[in-house]
């Protein structure tokens, strides 16, 4: 069960011809690759694409009226690999995942798609996580697309053109028989917009129809000599179809004036950022009509030699905007002009930055630059020779007291507990060696807990450790690997691995259910019924299918004695091989949005239900904080009291806290204090109950009078 | 500063787009209040596109919502999709620190962007994790804002959205309606909560509230740092999860004893003989001069409370020491500083102290109270216990729990049996007796283990700040704030204790120096930055190295 649910706006799939489309950008692409006639799609949840696959699931129904064939897969290689079903039969397919991460990963299965080539249209949509809110490492897609040779598109973020491109794509594909790549940028899949929609077609083939009907051809497969011969025809043939058809369809586009003395170039998913720079600097209005040429890339690879010589022609300056680097278009561009022996002079990253997203200012800044350089006389004076007067912001005392704010665990997710727990065998048995993983567990390495030295890639947080294996070393190392990373890899690259290389370290695979980091999707070892998929198959008869021998597994999380004590045991131990513990509880968020209704329905519908929650005795606790720097969970919090005897805040613990028992827990387990106490409200108890509980409390009350009575008790005046 | 805005009239609304970016903390439900401004400005004509970045927004990392709207004349507008510097016109902020973000980052300017910001806190996870008070300071960002931006709308609005039994959005949206910068009727956004069709209710509530006060409608001032901490006291049930819970607005209130003024004394009540005793203390209290009068009526009824009124008399006694050598022309910091600090360290937490204070009525009720439910509902509580071995000596009668400290052999034996987590219902019988009985230990308190050691730790420091005050006004003071140090249980009791003597051992290197005493105020700050003392070991080597003694590691007499 994903964290959103798509069930209300994927009706919007329905619309027909003519028919206004309202939403968001993913549900725009899943839209259009229906009107595409797409035959099946793939792919591998991760930000910004995670939510396409949540469309796509929750799309099932309708997906599967038009006969189209909808995966989750197990990962960006199987997504890409699928496309394979595009290889001999006029099939459009569609596989959609993360990038770069999920790029790297589809790169294998990538490079020999693009080799053989296809016969029906194959699209990858890679969402371009760069910048802002941005969970990887900083690096291109474009390199992906050079190296193998399939083509890359870059629409301009609006609906209409994103659609349009979907369309584009799949007919570039197959008049240039080459897998093509569109990236979609973060902000771009959640533009909420409008777009006139057409009617879903049927695939003119369905994988059923391609399955009985079985085709074959050896110049397709990657073996020599056909390998050979794959390159050859990708630059003899492919290459100058794609460039043929992205000349005749205009997929790339002018704005502005036909003539004049600058013009500037850019990426298609740049072009709302340069017109805004424009704006700013008195060039161009809210529609985009603008004083300079603009020479918009939707398709960034192949560059179309001619259509950039040409509109270089009159120039003087022509200035590239392309995010990110190495700067793989001006590159391109350069060499072109300097073949042509043009004058136009280029500028590019000597205006703009070479690293980092290219934010508002940034973009003013540059494009400000380029024209003062180029144009001065197309600026105001006030622009041409702004003041520089530095504006001071008086920021310099909000920096000492705004505090970061990293992504953290959530209220009440599982993984603190573990995390604490491996934070008190450390205070016990010293500092490890620890390997993290890609995941929510990878929060880890924020305070409070600060624990893991690298992270390496997804489901390759084992395998990150695999060089410490020293028997002779007094300590093992300790790695992490979440079930999301697990069942995309590092069942094979983590733990097969450190079973067949011998590795004596310590492997803990957190185990929420769900692939929770991505949105709360399924995967194989989800405890939850799913109609379309097969699920509970348990991590560790996995983990021992693999060969590991000593395996734990934990079903409460909560419970930090145990977590401890079983990871003590781990690094102590003197058997041989990985220690494998398989510490599993639910993803809180998921289990929240799962039990919340039906604990409203039952205390409604008068069922006994009892609701838990966690405080802290305020005269009880001193105010050290010990307990937050074993938990940082939002709802455990500090406030002042009004007691003029005290200094220190102390701990408190808010309504939205949901009782996973964290906080006692640890305060057991650390030794810490006793303020903490968790208050079960009894919902519709029985008559016994009821009665017991009176009884109870009047022999309770009375012994409190009695002890008030022989005692000096304050109250407020 | 919240000066009613006027309508649009600089914003040539065919010109030029309006922008509004949303600061949030991950959870704060900032996609409903995006969605909500996306359909007002539709509802009136405008053309709106909505962006964010998923993925942090629910897991309490800081994010940005981003929405631009223009009339819409059929054309389609090229719109930014990401807030730039210099180039926002509404800036909303769901929680304070956010505003200060938003404000280093470039998001608020003078000449163009109103500012709303909930006044309320959510710390941060570094804020948190000081033993000391980490919290940022809100009236930083107060004072930013009003420099920064072109008006500045603030109040406590996740306040008056849990008053109004809904959520921050709702009251958010009140204060953009309220601001009057968006050139729309009050109706249409009541409209687009209705038409969202959730707790519309209870969302209209906190909405219209913050409409008022945005307004300038609003009873209260509703610019600044707010005057009161946004404590809720919730009588009716809440709802399971949603928003965080407001933190303290100021956190510099209350800092460093520097409190707001208090009401002088509580009601005392219960045993005669008892009643009758504190009287004759509420006398000797009274004839304090002020600064110390106050103090010493907190800490006396916090060590009745603690023990009895001839234990009040026993810190009385102290404290009128203290005074008789302090003066007028000091202001009696030291005696008041003896007030405050004797008290907590009379007040040490043993056993007894925790089983007293978790049997008592008044907690019952309070348990009550900050779960929200009735008093005729079924509620179980457990307490989360782990005694160790020390704590049980502690209170065993002073000779006996030493002679089992001296014995290794039944020291080990009794710990296998005693030291392990101890789950308590205080709502059963059998649980709540026991904490009951222990409680009644209080009676021999004076003749137990714990007691011993705490009168003695308590005499070589109340002696130590004394001979100090006679060379050092001031860096007696010092020594006496300085067992603010001391707090917590069991290690976390011990790390206290042990950066309370690292402190003082910079003692004998200060004395005699005529910054002796801010130097010892720094090391107590310094101590309380983080756990293991890392900032405390660096101020240590600091004063060595001025102080010429770089191995100077005698303790001072404690």
């Amino acid at each position: 069960m994903a964290e959103r649910s798509f069930a209300k706006e994927v009706q919007k799939l329905r619309l027909g011809e003519g028919e206004e489309f309202a939403g968001e950008g993913i549900l725009a692409i899943t839209k259009a690759l229906l009107e595409c006639g797409v035959g099946y799609v793939g792919g591998y949840q991760g930000a910004p694409i995670s939510h396409l696959m949540d469309v796509l699931s929750d799309a099932q129904d309708i997906l599967g009226e038009l006969g189209v064939h909808f995966e989750a897969s197990a990962s960006e290689a199987t997504a890409t690999a699928m496309l394979a079903a595009s290889v001999h039969y006029p099939i459009r397919g569609a596989a959609t995942f993360k990038s770069t991460v999920g790029t790297n990963v589809a790169s294998d299965a990538l490079a020999n798609l693009a080799s053989g080539g296809v016969t029906g249209g194959a699209l990858i949509i890679v969402g371009e996580d760069y910048g802002e809110g941005s969970s990887i490492m900083q690096e291109r897609s474009h390199a992906f697309a050079m190296k193998s040779q399939v083509w890359l598109l870059d629409p301009r973020p609006d609906l209409p053109t994103i659609v349009k491109t979907v369309h584009d794509a799949f007919e570039l594909s197959e008049a240039s028989n080459t897998p093509v790549m569109m990236e979609v940028r973060i902000r771009c899949c959640h533009v909420h917009g409008r777009f006139t929609a057409k009617a879903n077609q049927r695939p003119t083939m369905s994988v059923a129809e391609a399955l009985e009907n079985p085709r074959r051809d050896t110049q397709r497969i990657v073996l020599p000599p056909a390998s050979f011969l794959h390159e050859k025809e990708k630059i003899e043939r492919r290459w100058p179809a794609a460039v043929d058809f992205i000349r005749e369809r205009r997929i790339n586009e002018f704005f502005g004036p036909e003539a004049g003395k600058v013009g500037i170039v850019m990426q298609g998913g740049m072009y709302n950022n340069v017109i805004r720079a424009l704006q700013r600097l008195g060039l161009a209005d809210l529609y985009g009509e603008t004083e300079v040429p603009l020479y918009v890339l939707n398709a960034v690879y192949p560059l179309i030699e001619d259509e950039f010589l040409d509109f270089c022609a009159d120039k003087d300056a022509v200035l590239v905007v392309e995010e990110g680097q190495p700067d793989y278009i001006e590159q391109g561009f350069a060499r072109m002009l300097y073949r042509a022996g043009a004058t136009t002079r280029l500028a590019g990253k000597d205006m703009l930055p070479m690293a980092g997203e290219y934010t508002g200012q940034v973009m003013l800044d540059g494009v400000g630059a380029f024209l003062r350089a180029h144009a001065p006389d197309m600026l105001s004076d006030r622009l041409r020779a702004p003041n520089t007067v530095e504006t001071d912001r008086g920021t310099d005392g909000l920096a000492a007291n705004v505090p970061g704010r990293p992504p953290g665990f959530c209220t009440g997710c599982p993984e603190r507990p573990i995390f604490a727990a491996t934070k008190l065998v450390e205070q016990e048995l010293g500092n490890h060696h620890i390997a993290s993983d890609i995941g929510c567990h990878l929060f880890s390495i924020m305070p409070p807990f600060e624990l893991g030295a690298t992270t390496m890639g997804y489901g390759l947080g084992p395998a990150s450790a695999s060089a410490f294996n020293a028997p002779d070393a007094k300590r093992r190392s300790i790695s992490f690997v979440g079930d999301g990373g697990l069942w995309h890899n590092g069942l094979t690259s983590s733990v097969g691995n450190a079973v067949f290389n011998q590795n004596d370290g310590v492997i803990v695979i957190v185990d929420n259910h769900y692939s929770a980091a991505t949105g709360g999707q399924d995967i194989l070892s989800s405890r939850a019924d799913n109609k379309s998929k097969s699920t509970q198959h348990p991590i560790a008869d996995a983990v021992r299918g693999m060969g590991a021998k000593w395996v734990r597994q934990i079903d409460r999380t909560y419970d930090v004695n145990k977590v401890r004590a079983t990871l003590k045991e781990a690094l102590t131990t003197e058997e041989k091989g990985p220690k494998v513990i398989v510490a599993s509880s639910e993803c809180m968020l998921n289990r929240q949005r799962r039990e919340r209704p039906l604990l409203k329905k039952a205390i409604d519908g008068g069922e006994r239900t009892v609701k838990p929650r966690f405080g802290v005795d305020e005269d009880v606790c001193t105010g050290d904080h010990a307990c937050m720097r074993l938990s940082g969970c939002p709802s455990l919090s500090v406030k002042s009291l009004d007691d003029p005897l005290r200094d220190d805040p102390v701990a408190h613990i808010d309504h939205t806290c949901v009782g996973c028992g964290n906080c006692g827990e640890v305060a057991d387990a650390a030794v810490l204090c006793p303020s903490f106490y968790r208050a079960d409200t009894v919902y519709n108890p029985g008559k016994m109950e009821r009665f017991a509980d009176r009884t109870r409390r009047r022999v309770i009350g009375w012994l409190q009078n009695r002890r008030e009575r022989g005692r000096l008790s304050f109250a407020e005046a | 500063m919240n000066t009613h805005v006027r309508e649009t009239a600089d914003l040539k609304a065919d010109e030029r787009v309006l922008s509004i970016a949303i600061l949030a903390v991950g959870g704060q439900g900032g996609g409903v209040l995006t969605s909500w401004v996306t359909d007002v400005a539709e509802r009136n004509g405008y053309r709106a596109q909505s962006t964010s970045v998923a993925g942090v927004a629910q897991r309490t990392g800081a994010t940005i919502y981003y929405i631009e709207m223009c009339p819409d004349d059929g054309r389609q507008p090229v719109l930014s999709l990401s807030p730039a510097e210099n180039d926002v016109d509404i800036l909303i902020a769901a929680e304070l620190m956010e505003a200060g973000r938003a404000i280093m980052r470039g998001f608020v300017t003078p000449d163009r962007t109103t500012l709303i910001a909930s006044a309320h806190r959510i710390a941060a996870v570094s804020e948190k994790i000081v033993p000391g008070d980490g919290r940022g300071s809100a009236e930083e960002v107060h004072a930013s804002a009003r420099r920064a931006a072109k008006n500045y709308v603030s109040f406590d609005m996740e306040k008056m959205a849990v008053e109004a039994g809904s959520v921050i959005s709702s009251s958010l949206f009140g204060a953009l309606a309220g601001c009057g910068v968006l050139p729309f009727g009050r109706e249409s956004f009541e409209e687009t909560i209705r038409a969202s069709g959730r707790g519309v209710e209870a969302s209209l509530r906190a909405f219209g509230k913050a409409y008022d006060e945005a307004h300038g409608d609003g009873h209260s001032e509703a610019t600044g740092a707010p005057e009161k901490a946004p404590e809720r006291t919730v009588d009716t049930h809440l709802p399971l999860g949603g928003q965080p819970e407001s933190e303290d607005p100021d956190p510099r209130a209350g800092k460093n004893g520097e409190a707001g003024p208090q009401e002088m004394g509580r009601r005392a009540a219960g045993h005669s003989g008892e009643v009758a005793a504190w009287q004759g203390l509420v006398e000797r209290i009274d004839a304090m001069p002020e600064p110390v009068r106050a103090m010493a009526r907190h800490g006396s009824e916090s060590v009745v409370d603690f023990q009895d009124t001839r234990y009040g008399s026993a810190y009385l006694d102290r404290v009128e020491e203290a005074l008789r050598a302090d003066s007028a022309d000091r202001g009696y910091a030291f005696a008041e500083a003896a007030a405050k600090y004797l008290a907590n360290a009379m007040c040490y937490d043993d056993i007894i102290r925790v089983a007293d204070l978790k049997t008592r009525s008044t907690r019952s009720a309070r348990v009550r109270r900050e779960v929200g439910v009735d008093d005729e509902t079924v509620l179980h509580v457990t307490e989360y216990f782990h005694p160790r071995l020390e704590e049980f000596c502690g209170t065993m009668p002073a000779g006996f729990g030493r002679w089992i400290e001296g014995r290794p052999g039944v020291s080990r034996w009794l710990s296998k049996r005693l030291d392990k987590g101890r789950h308590i219902r205080t709502d059963g019988m059998g649980g709540f007796a026991m904490l009951w009985t222990i409680a009644g230990l209080r009676r021999w308190r004076r003749g137990l283990l714990r007691h011993t050691v705490e009168t003695a730790h308590i005499d070589d420091w109340w002696s130590l700040a004394m001979r100090t005050r006679e060379r050092d006004y001031d860096l007696g003071v010092e020594v006496l704030r300085c067992r603010r140090l001391i707090k917590g249980y069991s290690d976390t009791h011990e790390r206290g204790l042990s950066k309370f003597d690292r402190v003082l051992s910079a003692l004998p290197m200060l004395e005699g120096r005529d910054d002796a005493a801010p130097w010892l105020g720094r090391l107590r700050e310094a101590a309380l930055k983080d756990e293991k003392g890392i900032m405390l070991d660096g101020a240590l080597e600091t004063v060595a190295s001025f102080a010429g003694e770089p191995d100077n590691t005698t303790q001072a007499g404690i």
